[in-house]
Protein backbone atom coordinates (compact mmCIF):
# COMPACT_ATOMS: atom_id res chain seq x y z
CA UNK A 1 0.00 0.00 0.00
CA UNK A 2 1.41 3.86 -1.27
CA UNK A 3 -1.76 5.64 -0.55
CA UNK A 4 -1.44 7.23 -3.80
CA UNK A 5 -1.46 5.00 -6.89
CA UNK A 6 -4.25 2.26 -5.53
CA UNK A 7 -6.20 5.10 -5.55
CA UNK A 8 -5.57 6.35 -9.22
CA UNK A 9 -7.08 3.06 -10.61
CA UNK A 10 -8.56 3.81 -13.99
CA UNK A 11 -10.84 0.30 -13.81
CA UNK A 12 -12.08 1.21 -10.35
CA UNK A 13 -13.01 4.75 -11.35
CA UNK A 14 -14.56 3.38 -13.97
CA UNK A 15 -17.06 1.71 -11.65
CA UNK A 16 -17.68 4.41 -9.54
CA UNK A 17 -18.57 6.81 -12.84
CA UNK A 18 -20.79 4.41 -13.56
CA UNK A 19 -22.95 4.38 -10.56
CA UNK A 20 -22.72 7.86 -10.54
CA UNK A 21 -24.19 7.43 -13.31
CA UNK A 22 -27.02 5.35 -12.58
CA UNK A 23 -27.91 6.80 -9.18
CA UNK A 24 -28.11 10.49 -10.44
CA UNK A 25 -31.58 12.03 -11.23
CA UNK A 26 -31.23 15.28 -9.57
CA UNK A 27 -29.49 18.37 -11.58
CA UNK A 28 -27.31 19.17 -8.08
CA UNK A 29 -24.59 22.01 -7.56
CA UNK A 30 -21.84 20.74 -5.53
CA UNK A 31 -19.06 22.88 -4.22
CA UNK A 32 -15.26 21.93 -3.10
CA UNK A 33 -14.02 24.06 -0.44
CA UNK A 34 -10.70 23.49 -0.60
CA UNK A 35 -8.29 24.91 -3.32
CA UNK A 36 -6.00 21.09 -3.83
CA UNK A 37 -9.86 19.95 -4.98
CA UNK A 38 -10.23 22.34 -7.32
CA UNK A 39 -6.67 21.28 -8.77
CA UNK A 40 -7.43 17.46 -8.62
CA UNK A 41 -10.37 18.02 -10.08
CA UNK A 42 -9.25 19.57 -12.99
CA UNK A 43 -5.70 17.58 -13.28
CA UNK A 44 -7.74 14.56 -13.68
CA UNK A 45 -10.64 15.67 -15.67
CA UNK A 46 -13.37 14.64 -13.07
CA UNK A 47 -15.66 17.42 -14.65
CA UNK A 48 -15.56 15.46 -17.95
CA UNK A 49 -16.55 12.02 -16.22
CA UNK A 50 -19.34 13.03 -14.48
CA UNK A 51 -22.84 12.83 -15.44
CA UNK A 52 -24.75 16.11 -16.79
CA UNK A 53 -26.74 16.39 -13.85
CA UNK A 54 -23.65 16.94 -11.75
CA UNK A 55 -21.60 20.48 -11.33
CA UNK A 56 -18.96 21.25 -9.18
CA UNK A 57 -17.96 24.51 -8.09
CA UNK A 58 -14.87 26.05 -6.77
CA UNK A 59 -15.04 28.02 -2.98
CA UNK A 60 -13.16 29.92 -1.21
CA UNK A 61 -10.55 27.25 0.33
CA UNK A 62 -7.02 28.53 -1.17
CA UNK A 63 -5.72 31.19 1.70
CA UNK A 64 -3.50 32.94 -0.49
CA UNK A 65 -6.55 33.97 -2.80
CA UNK A 66 -8.75 35.03 0.18
CA UNK A 67 -5.87 37.33 2.03
CA UNK A 68 -7.15 40.95 1.73
CA UNK A 69 -4.93 43.26 0.31
CA UNK A 70 -4.56 45.07 3.74
CA UNK A 71 -2.64 41.93 5.06
CA UNK A 72 -0.73 41.36 2.06
CA UNK A 73 0.30 45.65 2.41
CA UNK A 74 1.66 44.89 6.04
CA UNK A 75 3.63 42.10 5.05
CA UNK A 76 5.40 44.39 2.16
CA UNK A 77 5.61 46.99 5.04
CA UNK A 78 7.15 45.07 7.09
CA UNK A 79 9.78 43.32 4.78
CA UNK A 80 10.81 46.74 3.93
CA UNK A 81 12.13 47.71 7.81
CA UNK A 82 15.51 47.02 7.96
CA UNK A 83 17.01 44.45 9.79
CA UNK A 84 14.13 42.11 9.25
CA UNK A 85 14.22 38.92 7.41
CA UNK A 86 10.55 37.63 6.00
CA UNK A 87 10.39 34.36 5.87
CA UNK A 88 7.49 32.84 3.81
CA UNK A 89 5.82 30.04 1.79
CA UNK A 90 6.54 30.31 -1.95
CA UNK A 91 3.13 31.28 -3.58
CA UNK A 92 2.53 34.56 -1.19
CA UNK A 93 5.59 36.67 -2.82
CA UNK A 94 4.27 37.15 -5.87
CA UNK A 95 0.32 38.16 -5.20
CA UNK A 96 0.10 41.34 -5.96
CA UNK A 97 -0.95 44.06 -2.54
CA UNK A 98 -2.28 47.27 -3.08
CA UNK A 99 0.76 48.63 -5.10
CA UNK A 100 3.65 46.07 -5.03
CA UNK A 101 4.77 42.56 -4.18
CA UNK A 102 6.72 40.49 -1.65
CA UNK A 103 9.04 39.66 -4.86
CA UNK A 104 9.14 43.05 -6.21
CA UNK A 105 10.05 44.57 -3.07
CA UNK A 106 13.02 41.68 -2.12
CA UNK A 107 13.87 42.77 -6.19
CA UNK A 108 14.68 46.13 -4.23
CA UNK A 109 17.03 44.89 -1.66
CA UNK A 110 14.39 43.27 1.29
CA UNK A 111 15.43 40.25 2.81
CA UNK A 112 12.18 37.57 1.78
CA UNK A 113 13.39 33.85 2.17
CA UNK A 114 11.25 30.87 0.47
CA UNK A 115 10.66 28.32 3.32
CA UNK A 116 9.29 24.64 2.66
CA UNK A 117 8.32 24.28 6.89
CA UNK A 118 7.57 26.65 9.57
CA UNK A 119 10.87 24.69 11.24
CA UNK A 120 12.82 26.31 8.33
CA UNK A 121 11.88 29.66 9.68
CA UNK A 122 13.11 28.86 13.14
CA UNK A 123 16.56 27.47 11.90
CA UNK A 124 17.48 30.85 9.86
CA UNK A 125 16.16 32.87 13.26
CA UNK A 126 18.96 31.09 15.09
CA UNK A 127 21.26 31.51 12.52
CA UNK A 128 21.12 35.42 12.30
CA UNK A 129 20.76 36.61 16.17
CA UNK A 130 21.25 40.00 14.80
CA UNK A 131 18.21 39.92 12.47
CA UNK A 132 14.77 39.96 13.09
CA UNK A 133 12.78 37.35 11.61
CA UNK A 134 9.32 37.22 10.93
CA UNK A 135 7.34 34.07 9.61
CA UNK A 136 4.25 35.33 7.37
CA UNK A 137 1.76 32.35 9.05
CA UNK A 138 -0.79 31.64 6.46
CA UNK A 139 -2.84 28.83 5.93
CA UNK A 140 -6.75 27.23 7.40
CA UNK A 141 -5.98 24.61 10.04
CA UNK A 142 -3.73 21.98 8.32
CA UNK A 143 -1.24 24.53 8.79
CA UNK A 144 -2.11 26.66 11.44
CA UNK A 145 -0.67 23.72 13.95
CA UNK A 146 2.98 23.60 12.47
CA UNK A 147 2.68 27.58 13.28
CA UNK A 148 1.62 26.63 16.89
CA UNK A 149 4.67 24.02 17.33
CA UNK A 150 7.30 26.87 16.01
CA UNK A 151 5.87 29.33 18.25
CA UNK A 152 6.31 26.98 21.13
CA UNK A 153 9.60 25.60 20.09
CA UNK A 154 10.64 28.98 19.71
CA UNK A 155 9.92 29.26 23.41
CA UNK A 156 11.30 26.96 24.67
CA UNK A 157 14.69 27.52 23.09
CA UNK A 158 14.12 31.15 24.66
CA UNK A 159 14.59 32.75 21.00
CA UNK A 160 14.13 36.44 21.06
CA UNK A 161 14.69 36.88 17.56
CA UNK A 162 11.31 35.41 15.99
CA UNK A 163 7.96 36.45 15.42
CA UNK A 164 4.72 35.43 13.05
CA UNK A 165 2.58 38.07 11.43
CA UNK A 166 -0.77 35.81 11.73
CA UNK A 167 -3.15 35.23 8.88
CA UNK A 168 -4.00 32.38 9.86
CA UNK A 169 -7.94 31.87 9.12
CA UNK A 170 -10.77 28.83 10.13
CA UNK A 171 -12.22 27.33 7.42
CA UNK A 172 -16.25 26.72 9.02
CA UNK A 173 -17.19 30.24 9.64
CA UNK A 174 -16.38 30.92 5.57
CA UNK A 175 -18.67 28.43 4.57
CA UNK A 176 -20.93 29.40 6.79
CA UNK A 177 -20.88 33.71 5.82
CA UNK A 178 -20.80 31.81 2.30
CA UNK A 179 -24.15 30.04 3.03
CA UNK A 180 -25.84 32.85 5.33
CA UNK A 181 -24.90 35.27 2.15
CA UNK A 182 -27.48 33.90 0.09
CA UNK A 183 -25.21 34.25 -2.95
CA UNK A 184 -25.09 30.22 -4.18
CA UNK A 185 -27.26 27.64 -3.70
CA UNK A 186 -25.61 24.36 -2.95
CA UNK A 187 -26.83 20.79 -2.96
CA UNK A 188 -23.92 19.14 -1.12
CA UNK A 189 -20.39 20.08 -0.05
CA UNK A 190 -17.15 18.78 -0.99
CA UNK A 191 -15.39 18.84 2.65
CA UNK A 192 -11.53 19.64 2.67
CA UNK A 193 -9.44 16.61 3.55
CA UNK A 194 -6.38 18.24 5.13
CA UNK A 195 -8.35 20.67 7.22
CA UNK A 196 -10.54 17.86 8.35
CA UNK A 197 -7.72 15.96 9.24
CA UNK A 198 -7.21 18.19 12.16
CA UNK A 199 -10.43 19.71 12.91
CA UNK A 200 -12.19 16.23 12.42
CA UNK A 201 -15.32 16.14 10.33
CA UNK A 202 -17.50 17.06 13.07
CA UNK A 203 -16.48 20.89 11.85
CA UNK A 204 -18.88 20.59 9.23
CA UNK A 205 -22.40 18.71 10.69
CA UNK A 206 -23.65 22.09 11.92
CA UNK A 207 -23.81 22.47 7.74
CA UNK A 208 -25.52 19.09 7.72
CA UNK A 209 -27.96 20.47 10.70
CA UNK A 210 -28.60 23.61 10.18
CA UNK A 211 -28.55 24.54 6.19
CA UNK A 212 -29.62 20.99 5.19
CA UNK A 213 -26.84 20.26 2.92
CA UNK A 214 -25.15 17.17 2.53
CA UNK A 215 -21.31 16.90 3.35
CA UNK A 216 -18.79 14.45 2.55
CA UNK A 217 -14.44 14.69 3.62
CA UNK A 218 -12.98 13.80 0.17
CA UNK A 219 -9.01 12.90 -0.05
CA UNK A 220 -7.25 14.29 -2.75
CA UNK A 221 -6.53 11.39 -5.73
CA UNK A 222 -9.23 11.18 -8.22
CA UNK A 223 -11.01 7.82 -6.58
CA UNK A 224 -11.68 9.57 -3.37
CA UNK A 225 -13.31 12.82 -4.91
CA UNK A 226 -15.50 10.18 -7.42
CA UNK A 227 -16.51 8.91 -3.77
CA UNK A 228 -17.11 11.63 -2.71
CA UNK A 229 -19.23 12.80 -5.50
CA UNK A 230 -21.16 9.37 -5.26
CA UNK A 231 -22.17 9.34 -1.41
CA UNK A 232 -23.26 13.19 -2.20
CA UNK A 233 -25.62 11.85 -4.44
CA UNK A 234 -26.84 9.36 -2.47
CA UNK A 235 -27.43 11.29 -0.10
CA UNK A 236 -29.10 14.02 -2.49
CA UNK A 237 -31.57 11.31 -4.16
CA UNK A 238 -32.53 9.49 -0.47
CA UNK A 239 -33.32 13.25 0.81
CA UNK A 240 -31.00 13.42 3.65
CA UNK A 241 -28.19 15.50 5.00
CA UNK A 242 -25.63 14.06 7.28
CA UNK A 243 -21.69 14.08 7.31
CA UNK A 244 -19.96 11.30 5.69
CA UNK A 245 -15.79 11.03 5.09
CA UNK A 246 -14.84 9.19 1.77
CA UNK A 247 -11.20 9.52 3.24
CA UNK A 248 -11.19 7.24 6.27
CA UNK A 249 -7.54 6.16 6.10
CA UNK A 250 -6.93 9.44 7.10
CA UNK A 251 -9.74 11.47 9.06
CA UNK A 252 -11.64 10.56 12.04
CA UNK A 253 -15.21 12.30 13.63
CA UNK A 254 -12.69 13.99 16.47
CA UNK A 255 -9.44 15.11 14.16
CA UNK A 256 -6.61 15.41 15.58
CA UNK A 257 -6.53 16.43 19.40
CA UNK A 258 -2.71 16.77 19.91
CA UNK A 259 -3.11 19.84 17.07
CA UNK A 260 -6.06 21.29 18.63
CA UNK A 261 -4.60 21.61 21.77
CA UNK A 262 -1.40 23.54 20.63
CA UNK A 263 -3.51 25.85 18.58
CA UNK A 264 -5.82 26.62 21.13
CA UNK A 265 -2.99 27.18 23.11
CA UNK A 266 -1.11 29.92 21.16
CA UNK A 267 -3.59 31.50 19.62
CA UNK A 268 -7.20 32.63 19.97
CA UNK A 269 -10.32 33.66 17.27
CA UNK A 270 -10.29 36.96 16.05
CA UNK A 271 -12.44 39.05 13.60
CA UNK A 272 -10.69 38.57 10.08
CA UNK A 273 -10.61 39.99 6.98
CA UNK A 274 -11.67 37.51 3.40
CA UNK A 275 -10.92 39.02 -0.16
CA UNK A 276 -13.99 39.29 -1.62
CA UNK A 277 -16.42 38.17 1.67
CA UNK A 278 -15.32 41.35 4.18
CA UNK A 279 -14.87 40.51 7.46
CA UNK A 280 -16.60 37.60 9.39
CA UNK A 281 -16.30 37.26 12.51
CA UNK A 282 -14.70 34.68 14.60
CA UNK A 283 -12.70 33.46 11.19
CA UNK A 284 -9.47 34.24 12.21
CA UNK A 285 -6.76 33.34 14.65
CA UNK A 286 -4.47 35.58 16.41
CA UNK A 287 -1.26 35.11 18.97
CA UNK A 288 -2.73 34.80 22.77
CA UNK A 289 -1.36 37.56 25.18
CA UNK A 290 0.73 35.18 26.62
CA UNK A 291 2.62 34.72 23.21
CA UNK A 292 2.98 38.40 21.86
CA UNK A 293 7.15 38.65 22.45
CA UNK A 294 6.36 36.39 19.02
CA UNK A 295 3.32 38.45 17.52
CA UNK A 296 5.14 40.65 15.14
CA UNK A 297 2.14 42.67 14.92
CA UNK A 298 3.00 43.54 18.63
CA UNK A 299 6.57 43.94 17.81
CA UNK A 300 6.68 46.20 14.40
CA UNK A 301 5.12 49.52 14.42
CA UNK A 302 3.50 48.88 10.50
CA UNK A 303 1.46 51.48 8.72
CA UNK A 304 1.31 50.16 4.78
CA UNK A 305 -0.98 52.86 4.14
CA UNK A 306 -4.23 52.97 2.33
CA UNK A 307 -5.04 49.75 0.00
CA UNK A 308 -6.76 49.88 -2.88
CA UNK A 309 -8.14 47.05 -5.13
CA UNK A 310 -7.10 46.35 -8.94
CA UNK A 311 -9.52 47.74 -11.42
CA UNK A 312 -11.59 45.22 -13.19
CA UNK A 313 -10.57 42.28 -10.74
CA UNK A 314 -13.46 39.82 -9.92
CA UNK A 315 -11.43 37.18 -7.47
CA UNK A 316 -13.92 38.27 -4.47
CA UNK A 317 -16.77 36.80 -6.98
CA UNK A 318 -14.40 33.98 -7.82
CA UNK A 319 -14.10 33.20 -4.30
CA UNK A 320 -17.82 33.15 -3.42
CA UNK A 321 -18.37 30.61 -6.29
CA UNK A 322 -20.72 33.56 -7.67
CA UNK A 323 -18.51 33.89 -10.98
CA UNK A 324 -16.46 31.68 -12.03
CA UNK A 325 -12.61 32.67 -14.42
CA UNK A 326 -14.46 32.56 -17.54
CA UNK A 327 -16.63 35.54 -16.42
CA UNK A 328 -13.67 38.04 -16.03
CA UNK A 329 -13.02 40.35 -18.58
CA UNK A 330 -9.62 40.50 -17.47
CA UNK A 331 -9.07 36.58 -17.09
CA UNK A 332 -6.29 35.36 -20.14
CA UNK A 333 -5.52 38.68 -21.60
CA UNK A 334 -4.27 41.53 -18.74
CA UNK A 335 -4.31 38.68 -15.99
CA UNK A 336 -2.49 35.05 -16.86
CA UNK A 337 0.65 33.88 -14.42
CA UNK A 338 2.95 35.50 -15.72
CA UNK A 339 1.37 38.65 -15.27
CA UNK A 340 -1.32 37.79 -12.59
CA UNK A 341 -3.62 40.76 -11.70
CA UNK A 342 -5.56 39.10 -8.87
CA UNK A 343 -4.65 36.43 -6.44
CA UNK A 344 -6.75 33.72 -7.39
CA UNK A 345 -4.21 33.67 -10.45
CA UNK A 346 -1.15 33.11 -8.56
CA UNK A 347 -1.93 30.43 -6.29
CA UNK A 348 -1.17 27.39 -7.60
CA UNK A 349 -4.63 26.33 -6.13
CA UNK A 350 -6.30 29.29 -7.06
CA UNK A 351 -9.32 28.94 -9.22
CA UNK A 352 -8.25 30.98 -11.99
CA UNK A 353 -4.35 30.02 -12.06
CA UNK A 354 -6.42 26.50 -12.39
CA UNK A 355 -8.48 27.27 -15.14
CA UNK A 356 -6.06 28.76 -16.99
CA UNK A 357 -3.37 26.08 -16.37
CA UNK A 358 -5.96 23.14 -17.64
CA UNK A 359 -8.03 24.71 -20.16
CA UNK A 360 -11.27 25.64 -17.97
CA UNK A 361 -11.27 28.68 -20.58
CA UNK A 362 -12.59 26.14 -23.18
CA UNK A 363 -15.14 24.89 -21.43
CA UNK B 1 -1.65 25.15 0.85
CA UNK B 2 -3.36 22.51 2.40
CA UNK B 3 -1.54 19.94 -0.11
CA UNK B 4 -0.11 17.03 2.14
CA UNK B 5 2.00 13.68 1.15
CA UNK B 6 1.53 10.25 2.16
CA UNK B 7 5.39 9.19 3.39
CA UNK B 8 6.89 5.84 5.16
CA UNK B 9 8.46 6.42 8.73
CA UNK B 10 11.84 4.41 8.30
CA UNK B 11 13.46 6.27 11.51
CA UNK B 12 12.74 8.67 14.23
CA UNK B 13 14.81 10.49 16.80
CA UNK B 14 13.43 12.16 19.29
CA UNK B 15 10.77 14.36 17.78
CA UNK B 16 12.43 14.48 14.25
CA UNK B 17 11.38 11.01 11.75
CA UNK B 18 13.20 10.19 8.60
CA UNK B 19 10.56 9.67 6.12
CA UNK B 20 10.17 8.09 2.71
CA UNK B 21 7.92 10.31 0.29
CA UNK B 22 8.22 8.79 -3.64
CA UNK B 23 11.46 7.43 -3.25
CA UNK B 24 13.55 10.62 -1.48
CA UNK B 25 14.03 10.74 2.13
CA UNK B 26 12.92 13.43 4.11
CA UNK B 27 12.88 14.70 7.46
CA UNK B 28 9.14 15.16 9.10
CA UNK B 29 8.88 16.55 12.46
CA UNK B 30 6.05 13.73 14.49
CA UNK B 31 5.41 17.25 17.64
CA UNK B 32 1.27 16.99 15.81
CA UNK B 33 1.55 12.83 15.60
CA UNK B 34 3.50 11.79 18.48
CA UNK B 35 1.50 8.26 17.95
CA UNK B 36 3.27 7.08 14.83
CA UNK B 37 6.15 4.79 14.54
CA UNK B 38 8.77 2.74 12.22
CA UNK B 39 6.71 1.52 9.19
CA UNK B 40 3.74 3.44 9.64
CA UNK B 41 2.70 5.42 6.57
CA UNK B 42 1.81 9.25 7.77
CA UNK B 43 0.73 12.32 6.02
CA UNK B 44 2.99 15.07 5.67
CA UNK B 45 2.31 18.82 5.57
CA UNK B 46 5.13 21.37 5.47
CA UNK B 47 7.76 19.19 6.59
CA UNK B 48 5.04 17.88 10.03
CA UNK B 49 3.26 15.04 10.11
CA UNK B 50 -0.06 15.82 10.62
CA UNK B 51 -1.64 11.92 11.29
CA UNK B 52 -0.69 8.28 10.50
CA UNK B 53 -2.57 6.59 8.12
CA UNK B 54 -5.21 3.58 8.54
CA UNK B 55 -4.03 0.50 6.43
CA UNK B 56 -7.02 -1.58 7.06
CA UNK B 57 -9.54 1.91 6.01
CA UNK B 58 -7.11 1.86 3.11
CA UNK B 59 -8.02 -1.68 2.46
CA UNK B 60 -11.73 -1.79 3.13
CA UNK B 61 -12.41 1.47 0.88
CA UNK B 62 -10.20 -0.44 -2.17
CA UNK B 63 -12.43 -3.48 -1.49
CA UNK B 64 -15.50 -1.38 -1.72
CA UNK B 65 -14.19 0.21 -5.10
CA UNK B 66 -13.68 -3.27 -6.22
CA UNK B 67 -17.43 -4.35 -5.37
CA UNK B 68 -18.56 -1.40 -7.42
CA UNK B 69 -16.41 -1.72 -10.61
CA UNK B 70 -17.37 -5.51 -10.60
CA UNK B 71 -21.26 -4.39 -10.39
CA UNK B 72 -20.29 -1.78 -12.89
CA UNK B 73 -18.75 -4.56 -15.16
CA UNK B 74 -21.80 -6.99 -14.68
CA UNK B 75 -23.92 -4.82 -15.84
CA UNK B 76 -22.28 -3.78 -19.13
Amino acid sequence: MKYASEFRDNRLARGLIAKIERSSRTPVKFMEFCGSHTVAIFRYGIRQVLPETVTTLSGPGCPICVTANVDLDKAIALARIPNVIMTSFGDVLRVPGSYTSLQAVRAEGADVRVIYSAMDALKIAADNPAKQVVLLGIGFETTTPTIAAAILQAKQESLTNFSVLSWHKLSPPAMKALLDSGDVALDGLICPGHVSIITGSQAWEFIARDYGIPCVVAGFEPLDILQCVDMLVTQVEKKEARVEIAYSRGVQREGNTVAQKLVDMVFEPCPAQWRGMGTIPASGLKLRPEYSMFDAEEIFDIDPGPTREPAGCICGEVLRGVSTPLDCPLFGKVCHPENPVGACMVSSEGSCFTYYLYGGKNE
Amino acid sequence: MCVAIPGLIKSIDGSLAQVEIGGITQTANLQLCPQAKVGDYVIVHTGYAINTLDQQEAKETLELFEAIARVAQEEN
